[in-house]
């Protein structure tokens, strides 16, 4: 009992009470692309290991960025740097683009019909498809004392059938393309897929695998993308809860 | 000098042994005492090149030969079962014919695909009261897929066959596919809660292929990544373990901490997962000694901040660990479940975490030079091998982590990032690089051709050895154990599905 005690008071109060307002410091989060004029030397995109970078203007599409620092070491203009910043989530490919003088960093969309659905309670299964433990340890790391997602009503269940969604981490490997459409049709209607992660989004690392099929995405079109590599838990918080219009 | 443990021999040096005189060499050191690191095939025509690196006292010695692809060779695994799985690999990477291999089943359905998959060819038992049980690929958590089958007696696990693959993405593939010194990112992504053990074997196997070295100041800081991965991953392990026990002030408490420590490593190199912090013949960390500084949204880190987390893990996980080793529930769970005794824990190969909990003293980390020679880290070794010794040998590992962390933090001067050219790679030439990850021992073996280019890279995440240990230790337990076992084991599927 005593040890008990002593364990709770080390523990002391761990949730942080603001997510929204929550900055890991330190974090190679969403890129900045200063308006330093760029020489168009292409070494940032040779850098690139995802051909996330394109030139004229620069703009990096965080659908693929693995936020690793190549482009912003390769850059002499010192054009890129990352931040702390978690907020990236978007509902289309396209909103995951980041240029040149974007600063203004603009909310998920609130979906009225997801708000009216699941605004109150929704209930995720996470399937892997070829992730590498990282988006996987990082979307547990989201119901931990830290983040405790579960404030909001949004939870992880054990079955598909469970489920209001799927949350899909990894590129869709050959070997898993046909488990994941079993657990998709397992999902009861009302229901939609997120995908998190940069192999998720675009293939990541993995785009040009042989090993990879990513034939269920040309069906089922996520409502929402999660960027990162990992993505950091509040990069996923931020964008469901804007999404489900909470906090 | 460095930490990891690298071999470097020229191609050409290299005796090329007849099969016999192979399967010989091989077998006379295993029966002395020595084991195989790793062993791969590089098929070349209708021939196979098949590479052994075997370990006699504490020196690596490569074992070449060329097979007819056809003929093949007789298998060593019935008297060696630790070399199942490497001719297993053999067989489904080469397509080795390997004569009277007793389990010859694919391992990751490279070629095959979900056809071979589907057509796995499961073991059966066979009887009135036998059932068996069926789970996976998908489980029921947030984890990897993998598909377990389970031969029952009433509750009772006869056999589980454990069988992989679905997280196959081509890794080994890829590596080849680009520019040697821009395998980074990629590498971090083979076991992706093991970047920094993958990276830091990667980068020194391309050092030693340039013919450069680091300084020790990268050295150290390597060193201290790894340290803070292995004490984040066990925290991970341990949180994950208490709450299959239903204990949840301890999966709380050490899932908290586990926190601690990857935001160490976020505020070192920018990821929660190390990732960027180790690059060929660089580092991506960053430290500075200026306690003056106060703690504003862009203020860096400091060796004062690393010292104050530091202690706070140190102390925070005394009082956790005291409550986790004295409760009745975790000991009553743990102790006597999924047994591994020292023997057979040799005979298979374990290595890691799995093989100390079996009272197998491996740790590459003994011995090495670098940073672990200034700072020595004694190895933890508990003689039960049930989930108990393996949950004890994580806890044990961490507080010594912890420790070690703090001298070397001691007598750290700052970091900052540092990159160079790595330039050409040595023409013909084969290296073998190991480091200590936080579950065993990662290994990359890379070949050069006569032009320096990479012709050749294996990877092998401990996984791939450790996965029939969780096999075989489940036996004679309760199909409810499952769970307990596994995560005491906590083993990567895409570290070993590659």
């Amino acid at each position: 009992m005593l040890k008990a005690l002593r364990v709770r008071a080390s523990q002391g109060t761990q949730f942080i009470t603001d997510l929204r307002k929550a900055v890991p410091l330190g974090f190679r989060g969403r890129p900045r692309i200063s308006a330093t004029p760029c020489n168009g030397c292409d070494a940032c995109v040779s850098a690139c290991p995802t051909n996330a970078i394109a030139l004229d203007p620069v703009r990096m599409d965080l659908g693929r960025c693995v936020f690793c620092p190549e482009c912003v070491e390769a850059c002499p203009e010192g054009k890129i740097a990352f931040s702390p910043e978690t907020r990236m989530g978007a509902r289309t490919r396209e909103g995951l683009v980041v240029a040149e003088g974007t600063e203004r960093i603009d909310p998920v969309a609130t979906s009225k019909e997801l708000v009216s659905m699941f605004g109150r309670s929704l209930r995720l299964r996470q399937v892997s498809a070829g992730g590498c433990n990282g988006c996987e340890l990082e979307l547990n790391a989201v119901s931990n004392v830290n983040f405790d997602l579960q404030r909001f009503g949004i939870e992880w269940v054990a079955s598909p059938r469970h489920a209001d969604g799927l949350v899909l981490t990894g590129p869709l490997t050959k070997n898993m393309a046909d488990a994941v459409r079993l657990a998709w049709d397992a999902v009861p209607d009302p229901r939609f897929v997120v995908a998190f992660g940069a192999c998720a989004i675009s293939g990541g690392l993995y785009a040009d695998s042989p090993s990879v099929d990513r034939s269920f995405f040309e069906d089922v079109a996520p409502v929402l993308y999660v960027p990162g590599c990992p993505p950091h838990p509040l990069t996923f918080v931020h964008a469901i809860l804007d999404l489900l219009g909470i906090a | 000098m460095s930490s990891a443990r690298t071999l470097l021999v020229p191609v050409d040096a290299l005796p090329e042994l007849s099969v016999n005189e192979w399967r010989h060499d091989l077998a006379a050191t295993l029966r002395a005492g020595g084991r195989v690191v790793t062993m791969f095939g590089k098929s070349n025509d209708d021939r196979v090149v098949v590479t052994a690196i075997v370990e006699r006292v504490s020196e690596l010695t490569p074992l070449r030969t060329v097979v007819e692809r056809d003929v093949g060779y007789h298998s060593l695994t019935p008297e060696f079962p630790s070399l199942h799985s490497f001719e297993r690999e053999l067989h489904e990477q080469a397509d080795l014919r390997v004569v009277g291999h007793p389990w010859l089943k694919p391992i990751r359905f490279e070629r095959s695909g979900p056809k071979g998959r589907d057509g796995y060819p499961f073991y059966e038992i066979r009887g009135k009261e036998v059932h068996e049980v069926a789970v996976g690929p998908i489980h029921a958590g947030v984890i990897e897929p993998g598909s377990f089958r389970f031969m029952c007696h009433g509750e009772q696990v006869r056999h589980l066959e454990i069988h992989l693959g679905y997280q196959h993405r081509g890794v080994e593939k890829l590596l080849l596919a680009r520019a040697p010194d821009k395998l980074a990112p990629l590498v971090e992504t083979i076991a992706g809660d093991t970047s920094i053990a993958h990276t830091w074997a990667y980068a020194t196997a391309l050092e030693a292929l340039a013919d450069k070295a680091v300084p020790y100041e990268i050295d150290a800081a390597r060193g201290v990544m790894l340290e803070l991965e292995r004490v984040g991953m066990h925290l991970s392990t341990l949180a994950g373990l208490a709450a299959d026990v239903g204990f949840l002030q301890g999966a709380s408490t050490y899932g908290r901490l586990r926190t601690t420590a990857i935001h160490t490593s976020m505020r070192l190199s920018g990821s929660r997962f190390g990732r960027g912090a180790i690059r060929p013949l660089g580092i991506g960390v960053k430290l500075e000694s200026r306690p003056d500084l106060p703690a504003t949204a862009n203020s860096a880190f400091t060796t004062a901040d690393l010292r104050r987390h530091l202690k706070l893990l140190s102390d925070d996980t005394a009082i956790i660990d005291d409550r986790f080793l004295s409760s009745a529930t975790v000991q009553h769970r743990l102790m006597g479940v999924g047994t591994l005794s020292s023997a057979l824990a040799r005979e298979i190969g374990l290595v890691g975490v799995a093989a100390r909990a079996s009272d197998v003293p491996c740790d590459l980390r003994a011995g090495a030079g670098g940073v672990y020679e200034h700072h020595p880290i004694e190895t933890v070794v508990e003689p039960a091998g049930d989930c108990w010794a393996r949950a004890r040998v994580r806890i044990g590992e961490v507080a010594r982590s912890l420790a070690w962390l703090g001298s070397v933090t001691d007598a750290l001067s700052p970091w900052n990032s540092t990159q160079a050219r790595v330039g050409s790679l040595l023409p013909r030439h084969l290296v073998v690089s190991m480091i200590e990850g936080f579950r065993g021992e990662v290994v990359h073996a890379l070949e050069t051709d006569s032009a320096g280019r990479l012709t050749h890279y294996k990877v092998q995440d401990p996984s791939f050895r450790n996965w029939l240990g969780l096999a075989l230790a489940v036996r004679e337990n309760e199909i409810s154990d499952f769970p307990i076992c596994n995560k005491s084991f906590d083993l990567s599927y895409c570290g070993s599905d590659l």
